[in-house]
């Protein structure tokens, strides 16, 4: 049993038309225990990016929550102040990647999923979304991405439901039904989810309930 | 300092499993059944041929498909198609689908303590004309389904079907309730996604796919003749009609 499967725990990002959404399960387990159905592993970086962070429990918590040197929130504040303007997700991406592999030899378990909308040079959004393993190697895909104990089965039905430009509420209803079937065939992945769409001008927040076997 | 050699005892030992990958998948129909399989056998990252068949037709109204260790899998249809021989002579018909389900379960159980490294997953047409699926896992045990996904991509395949077959996670809108069994035509066209979808991201997964259609007696196509690439299979007209369907999945 690898310790990436401890707590258990997954989370998916999705493209669409203008938008992104992210969404995980809301696990947090000891082996097959169930031990909280609450715990979130999505966290806003800023209004326009999501992180999710699936994996082992305890770096899921030092990596964001807390704000010491090394971690993303102080890297992000850090960035934001020398910079003096948000950070980009591509930025954001680089900075996970470097931050994961300066552990290269100790690593965090966890592997990032990001999500948020990047701005293009003539002043529109462009989704984005990427996701990288526990040493920081990126993954930047155009469809979709997906980490934790579930992901093949993410992997399954995303591939079957997915399409391209999907509206942010077909987006919602295909990055739902996925996820909630995708747990719904793993033991270590389940007890509710919530989902993020990402659009220009709002982020829409969504818990679902989910079967708690 | 110098090290006196130590010569150990080489050691050798038989292993008698292995796995050859690819995936199958049956899903059940009020009136028909569909039993499909990629065609790809593998061995680690080597691919040994990319056409070696995993589904079987066993009767006129039942078919076979294996999944794991190939050579178990190709000995124990052999051994289950001479079991089905042997009852034609002895009762000068073919035996029923639940039949044979409990026949392969006790062939199966027999050799619970070396078993057949294979996951079977058995179609066709039952005794009442309905169409029925029963899966087994490689000692015997099983059940009577209206879906079931098996091998390297099951876990890939079996979410999706929950959603597309059995409607898990959706509501049905008020006043109605979700359809039991789906037409012949949406049923092919969900194992075609299941296939493609498992080829995209499953390395065992591809080549060809293989899908045999069993229609009850004296039900109607259902579009089965406008489909390309049909073959029928049908040995006495007038019963259960049998046809195969063949595609070509990613190769890489």
């Amino acid at each position: 049993m690898s310790i990436m499967d401890y707590n258990g725990g997954s989370v998916i990002a999705m493209v669409g038309k203008d938008c992104v959404a992210i969404a995980s399960d809301l696990r947090l387990g000891n082996q097959a225990l169930g031990v909280s159905s609450n715990f979130q592993k999505i966290f806003p970086v800023t209004d326009r990016i999501y992180l999710g962070l699936p994996g082992l429990a305890t770096d899921v918590i030092t990596l964001q929550v807390y704000s010491t040197k090394e971690r993303f929130r102080f890297r992000v504040n850090m960035y934001t102040i020398k910079e003096e303007r948000e950070i980009e997700p591509e930025t954001f991406a680089h900075l996970v990647s470097s931050t994961l592999y300066e552990h290269r030899f100790g690593p965090y378990f966890c592997e990032p999923v990001m999500a948020g909308l990047s701005k293009t040079p003539s002043g529109g959004l462009k989704p984005f979304i990427a996701a990288t393993d526990l040493i920081g190697c990126l993954n930047f895909a155009k469809d979709f991405v997906v980490a934790g104990t579930a992901s093949e089965k993410l992997f399954g039905v995303a591939e079957g439901l997915w399409e391209p430009d999907l509206e942010p509420e077909d987006l919602f209803e295909t990055i739902s039904q996925t996820i909630m079937n995708a747990v719904d065939r793993d033991a270590y992945s389940g007890w509710g989810c919530i989902v993020h769409v990402i659009t220009k001008d709002k982020v829409i927040t969504r818990t679902l309930k989910g079967r708690m076997d | 300092m110098s090290r006196t050699p130590v010569s150990l005892p080489q050691q050798h030992q038989f292993n008698p499993y292995s796995e050859n990958g690819g995936t199958i998948l049956a899903i059940a129909g009020a009136n028909f059944s569909v039993i499909a399989g990629d065609t790809r056998q593998s061995e680690g990252y080597n691919i040994q041929t990319r056409y070696a068949p995993k589904v079987f037709r066993l009767t006129d109204k039942a078919v076979l498909a294996t999944n794991g260790f190939a050579a178990d899998g190709n000995m124990f249809v052999k051994k289950v198609r001479q079991r089905l021989e042997w009852y034609r002579h002895a009762h000068a018909r073919d035996m029923s689908l639940h039949a044979i389900a409990r026949l392969i379960q006790t062939m199966l159980y027999q050799r619970r303590f070396f078993p057949y490294y294979v996951y079977n997953i058995l179609g066709g047409i039952e005794d009442d004309g309905s169409g029925a699926v029963y899966s087994f896992d490689p000692v015997g045990s099983y059940e009577r389904e209206t879906c079931r996904a098996a091998g390297a991509a099951s876990s890939l395949v079996q979410p999706f079907l929950d959603n597309q077959i059995y409607f898990k996670n959706q509501t049905a809108p008020p006043g109605s309730a979700h359809p039991t069994h789906l037409p012949l035509a949406h049923v092919l066209s969900l194992v075609i996604d299941s296939f493609t979808s498992a080829t995209e991201r499953h390395i065992e997964v591809g080549d060809g796919l293989e899908m045999y259609v069993v229609l009850a007696k004296g039900s109607p196509l259902q579009g089965l003749d406008t489909i390309h690439g049909v073959t029928e299979l049908t040995n006495i007209p007038g019963g259960e009609r049998m046809f195969v369907i063949r595609r070509s999945l990613k190769r890489d």
